[in-house]
């Protein structure tokens, strides 16, 4: 309805209410009013129809049912893939660290032995049976030494190749984040079409909080034993 | 100290417990056992002539929290010291450990001195 129809009506209006003329005056406010109603009605469908669409365009991207269905299913496997690598690698560097520091104490053990034949021992007044003695033990010294450093060796470069495990897990680990980038991406949509602003709000807090990690957790958490020891000593510890 | 003394060490983590094992055998504790939560840990302690406690804070079942009000509530155990290694490091957790009995708190990641140094002075305060 046009300014000049809507004009010309209230004048009727206003005539019709200075006549007494109730009934038509009642009709001219119910076409007024259906003017407005459809109006309205008009905008909630536009509105609707736009929501609509909204949702039916964010249901067929094709990437947010590809993320539903393969790829976070495939993150949570390649997660505890990561998982897995790192508990073996922790073992085989801890079954090579013990082995090591066994014949670390062992050697320690022996070339104590070996000062101890030595002490007190004079090389110009030696008995034989004193020479013979120092003798044996150098020579089981160095069998083992000898032993011990071939063994130390194969371990320690066992330790070694277990820690490819971090390329290995940091390439997996990337691949991950960057998958949650794009969920996230995906979601800040979402949120946009329900009409609804991105608002940095407070993470929410669970029950454990787990390890520290740099740049994002800070605020109650206490940055080392020094401050801790601090804390427990403030509480009387 | 007694260096003989029957120690278990708590933690869902074996790679946890190994390291902690090893650090106490290079301290001289060779008389170390393994749990890996609070329900594995309380009935080896009510039945076991354990004289300290190493546990995580983290744990699922019985988490380390519990297992220490646990241990302060039980007649038998109450006086057992109690060391808490985790890498909770909340004040207000802190805080709940210590109002629940701990006798020690080492933030993970730590080293081998401060674990040494922890379990020294709980032995002192102990004996004292």
């Amino acid at each position: 309805m046009s300014d000049d129809e809507r004009l010309a009506l209230a004048r009727q209006l206003v005539a019709c209410l200075e006549d007494g003329r109730e009934a038509d005056a009642q009709q001219i406010v119910n076409v007024l009013t259906r003017s407005r109603e459809s109006e309205l009605f008009r905008e909630v469908g536009r509105l609707t129809r736009e929501l609509h669409d909204a949702i039916e365009g964010f249901l067929l991207d094709g990437r947010v049912a590809e993320l539903a269905r393969d790829e976070i299913p495939d993150a949570r496997k390649r997660l505890n893939h990561v998982v897995d690598m790192t508990q073996e690698s922790a073992d085989k560097t801890l079954g090579a660290i013990e082995e090591s520091l066994s014949l670390s104490r062992e050697l320690g053990a022996r070339a104590e032995r070996v000062r101890h034949c030595c002490d007190g021992l004079d090389p110009l007044s030696a008995s034989p049976g004193e020479v013979a003695r120092l003798v044996a033990e150098l020579e089981s010294m160095t069998a083992l030494a000898g032993d011990s450093a071939r063994r130390l060796h194969t371990r320690l470069t066992e330790a070694l190749m277990a820690q490819e495990f971090q390329d290995l897990s940091g390439q997996i680990i990337q691949k991950v984040i960057k998958l949650v980038q794009d969920v996230e991406n995906k979601l800040v949509r979402l949120v946009s079409i329900s009409g609804q602003k991105v608002v940095d709000g407070v993470p929410g807090t669970g029950a454990w909080s787990g390890p520290a990690v740099p740049g994002i957790d800070s605020g109650d958490r206490l940055a080392d034993q020094d401050d801790v020891d601090d804390l427990l000593s403030s509480m009387g510890f | 100290m007694n260096k003989n003394m029957k120690i278990l060490i708590v933690d869902d983590f074996s790679t946890m417990r190994r390291i902690v094992k090893n650090l106490l055998k290079d301290l001289g504790y060779t008389n170390t056992h393994e749990a890996d939560d609070g329900t594995t840990a309380l009935p080896m302690l009510q039945s076991g002539d354990y004289e300290f406690v190493i546990t995580d804070w983290n744990m699922p079942g019985m988490t380390g929290i519990s297992l220490l009000k646990a241990i302060r509530s039980d007649p038998q155990l109450t006086q057992l010291p109690v060391l808490m290694v985790t890498a909770e490091s909340k004040r207000d957790q802190i805080i709940e450990a210590a109002q629940a009995g701990v006798n020690g708190y080492v933030v993970k990641p730590f080293t081998a001195a401060t674990l040494q140094e922890k379990i020294v002075k709980i032995f002192d305060r102990v004996a004292a």
